[in-house]
């Protein structure tokens, strides 16, 4: 007799069931490799290239053609040029269809007429060429008709430029300025600062909120929408209405501040160190609150109430009840939110820029990117910032699988 | 420990604190509301709450204290032990009606919180039940005001002429005398500054967001919640990945490759963006109600020979609308509020979104109320949206977002 054994290889319905799966993953599988493998390889890419932002323009031949007379004479004018100061083209020639009616006196040396078309090649040329070729013409017909023939008929242009995106060149150059001078460590440090407080205050202030509307009164579902106002509303105008709140010389706090006497002149609260690097990590903690709120209220009504009136019965007071009852029922929840806040608070670059623009002490390492792909205009170095993020993230999303793997739900 | 837990320590301190704090909070409060100058007295709140807490505990009758402590704090208005201060020029009426706001808001929760007080030692129970209620009353005074002041501000700010707000930067109030010229910066930000086209381009890009989103993730969702298949484990643990991506990394790749292609300042290359960086949270949150949805039901349908996207289509959708309305609400607020991409990929103010317009207010020759115009017409309708579908907004938020 054989015992029954579960089968060893896939079934024809389990195949089926397996293919399905995929076709319905795949369109979401494309378009996110599309928009975040590619430029997450390409940032790795680029982290080792001289890139510079003037060098995203291609480097390649423009030619504009134009009918100009003077004296009666007509000729066509070809402009060539290299549209980049610095790196040559190679190659580069142009090809143009004459409009009946038009007649050249004379090929320049540079070019062929064959039939109605003229071939232009220049070989290589420089980083600045800029050239005109002149071709005398007769016109054999209506001036204006035939000056939109000749400009209507656009000239195909021939030639490679070298671009630094594509060729082999590498360098580490942007990671060793990267993390040469201090200025790196005070971007760490900020970075730190502003992740590890602006976690654990929304964490506190969270678990506060949360705290305060664990039961039942009238208006609470007001109190509770009203919390949640600064989670809600678009970035740029709480970041905004703060800017206006705070601003040393129109501001309304510091008018406040002034009047009730607690200081004597105006605080200039996001333009000095290390002033500016606390006021953002108040308005993280601000702002994102109502999350930590949201979650650890869910989790608090969760817990059963019948634990409490046992307590009660023993003459737990009211701390008592809450850390030796409540807080071990809230450790889950607090832990999953801290390690998710934590990664996306490292990851905020919205609330700096808008505050800050990260000056006074307040760049951060995902501001660092802006910083130096935009402001000085280094592609590069933005990219090597980008990456040493990327690496960071990959270590805690490495701690927050295995941790957070216990936790049910996430 | 056991000095604080002496009834007549423990109501001195809680009155003391908490007449500081409705002190300072009447003065914020009016300060705000009239422009005039008020500050608290720190003496005068100090005896103020120092007696009125040990009055509620001597005194039984609770309608006498409430009498006596209302009649000492306006018989002391023109002493310098008043609770509250005032600076020049504030009229009589304003600086009676602080005090009695002082009066009211203090002795009566100070009553609240000190029920189970008495003279003498107090136990556990009564000593932290006290100091709770203080907390409790200070944590809604102090969450409600914090929560409320910037956006009290953003829309007082946008009803003001420039003049007014740097003459008196505390002086919100509205003359109501000048009609619909208060909502001058409102006019000339539709008239001049072409808001009305922003408004729109930002709602049909949230909505086909929302719709791009969900074509996506729903086939996704579905799949990764009920079918087996090698790498299930994987997958959902790499969307979870893909979450924490931060935008600005990819942004950078993003923004060279629409460079090249000329994909930058236009609405397509912003619809090609935004729901991918949508669809993981919605592709979550889905299988997580997908999953709990009863599979019988589908069985059921399969059995009756409805294909698997036919039982998508009849069975599991109308059953879990309520999640599909989280969701798109979720991915609406997302893309309604999205900024670093809108500002870095639009440059041509004729196809901004609403962010990205009051972005461009942000400058030292506009005026800041019109800034906070601009914001306060960013925000509305979302918040509009968010106070109409509060149920499943929260849901949404609960039930996916691990996002900022």
């Amino acid at each position: 007799m054989t015992s029954p054994t579960p089968p060893t290889t896939r079934g024809a319905l389990e195949k089926r069931e397996a293919r399905l799966a995929w076709s319905l993953l795949l369109p979401t599988i494309t378009i996110v490799s599309l928009v975040i493998i590619l430029p997450l390889l390409a940032i790795f890419w680029i982290s080792f290239k001289p890139v510079g932002l003037a060098d995203l323009r291609p480097v390649a031949p423009v030619v504009r053609e134009s009918l100009r007379e003077r004296g009666g004479d007509y000729r066509i004018e070809y402009r060539v040029r290299n549209s980049s100061q610095t790196k040559p083209v190679t190659g580069v020639s142009f090809v143009d269809v004459i409009p009946d009616g038009v007649i050249l006196l004379e090929v320049p040396e540079a070019c062929v007429l064959d039939g109605a078309t003229l071939n232009c090649a220049f070989g290589d040329i420089e980083g600045g060429f800029n050239e005109r070729l002149r071709v005398p013409v007769t016109l054999d017909g209506d001036a204006d008709a035939l000056e939109e023939a000749v400009e209507g008929s656009e000239p195909t242009v021939a030639g490679r430029g070298d671009s630094v995106m594509t060729n082999s060149e590498f360098t580490l150059e942007n990671f060793a300025r990267l993390f040469d001078g201090k200025e790196f460590w005070q971007v760490m440090w900020a970075t730190i600062f502003y992740t590890v407080f602006g976690t654990i205050g929304a964490l506190v202030v969270g678990l506060f909120a949360a705290l305060l509307l664990n039961k039942s009164f009238r208006g609470k579902g007001l109190l509770r929408g009203l919390y949640l106002f600064p989670y809600v509303s678009p970035i740029i105008a709480v970041a905004f209405t703060w800017v206006t709140l705070l601003d040393p010389f129109s501001g309304s706090l510091n008018a406040l501040l002034i009047q009730m006497g607690v200081t004597e002149g105006p605080i200039n609260f996001f333009g000095q160190r290390p002033l500016a690097l606390i006021m953002v990590t108040v308005f993280e903690i601000w702002r994102y609150f109502p999350l930590s709120f949201l979650f650890i209220l869910a989790r608090m009504q969760s817990i059963d109430t019948d634990m409490y009136e046992a307590a009660d019965m023993d003459g737990a007071s009211p701390f008592q009840k809450f850390w030796y009852l409540s807080m071990p029922m809230l450790l889950g929840i607090l832990s999953v939110l801290f390690l998710l806040r934590f990664i996306w608070t490292f990851n905020k670059f919205d609330d700096i820029f808008l505050l800050t623009g990260g000056n006074a002490g307040t760049r951060t390492l995902t501001v660092n990117v802006y910083e130096q792909a935009f402001a000085i205009s280094n592609i590069g170095a933005g990219a090597a910032v980008a990456v040493v993020i990327f690496a960071m993230l990959l270590l805690f999303s490495f701690f927050f699988f295995k941790y957070i793997s216990q936790e049910e739900g996430l | 420990m056991s000095i604080l837990r002496q009834g007549i320590v423990t109501a001195a301190i809680i009155g003391l604190f908490w007449a500081f704090v409705i002190a300072t909070t009447v003065c914020v409060g009016l300060s705000f509301a009239s422009g005039f100058g008020f500050r608290p007295g720190i003496l005068g709140c100090a005896t103020l709450g120092v007696a009125g807490g040990l009055a509620l505990i001597y005194v039984r009758d609770l309608r006498l204290v409430m009498g006596g402590f209302g009649a000492a704090a306006l018989a002391l208005l023109f002493t310098p032990l008043s609770p509250v201060l005032f600076a020049d020029g504030v009229p009589l009426l304003w600086q009676g009606v602080a005090v009695a706001l002082f009066a009211l808001f203090t002795i009566w929760p100070l009553a609240r919180m000190l029920v189970e007080a008495h003279p003498g030692p107090l136990n556990r129970h009564a000593f932290e039940d006290a100091v709770i209620r203080f907390l409790t009353g200070f944590g809604y005074i102090g969450f409600t005001a914090v929560v409320l002041i910037p956006f009290y501000v953003m829309v007082m700010t946008s009803l003001k002429s420039q003049q007014a707000l740097l003459r008196n930067p505390l002086d919100f109030s509205i003359d109501l005398g000048r009609g619909l010229d208060l909502f001058r910066s409102y006019f000339e930000l539709f008239a001049q500054f072409n808001f009305g086209s922003y408004l729109w381009t930002s709602f049909y890009v949230s909505v086909l967001t929302v719709f791009i989103t969900l074509l996506f993730s729903v086939p996704g969702a579905y799949a990764v919640a009920r079918l087996r298949f090698k790498g299930r484990a994987a997958f959902s643990r790499s969307i979870l990945l893909i979450y924490m991506v931060p935008m600005i990394v990819l942004a950078l790749p993003i923004y060279i490759a629409f460079s090249m292609t000329g994909l930058r300042n236009t609405i397509p290359g912003l619809l090609m963006i935004y729901p991918v960086t949508t669809i993981p949270v919605a592709l979550y949150m889905l299988q997580g109600y997908f999953r709990g949805l009863p599979g019988e039901v589908e069985e059921a349908g399969l059995m009756d020979g409805l294909s698997r996207i036919q039982v998508i289509l009849k069975i599991t959708l109308p059953l879990s609308l309520p999640a599909m309305v989280s969701v798109s609400l979720y991915v609406f607020m997302i893309a309604w509020n999205e900024f670093l991409l809108a500002f870095m990929l639009l440059d041509d103010p004729s196809k901004f979104t609403l962010t990205r317009g009051v972005a461009m207010l942000n400058s030292s020759e506009i005026p800041r109320q019109h800034l906070m115009a601009g914001a306060v017409i960013a925000t509305l309708p979302i918040m509009a949206l968010f106070l109409g579908l509060e149920r499943f907004m929260t849901k949404g938020l609960t039930a996916g977002s691990v996002k900022g």
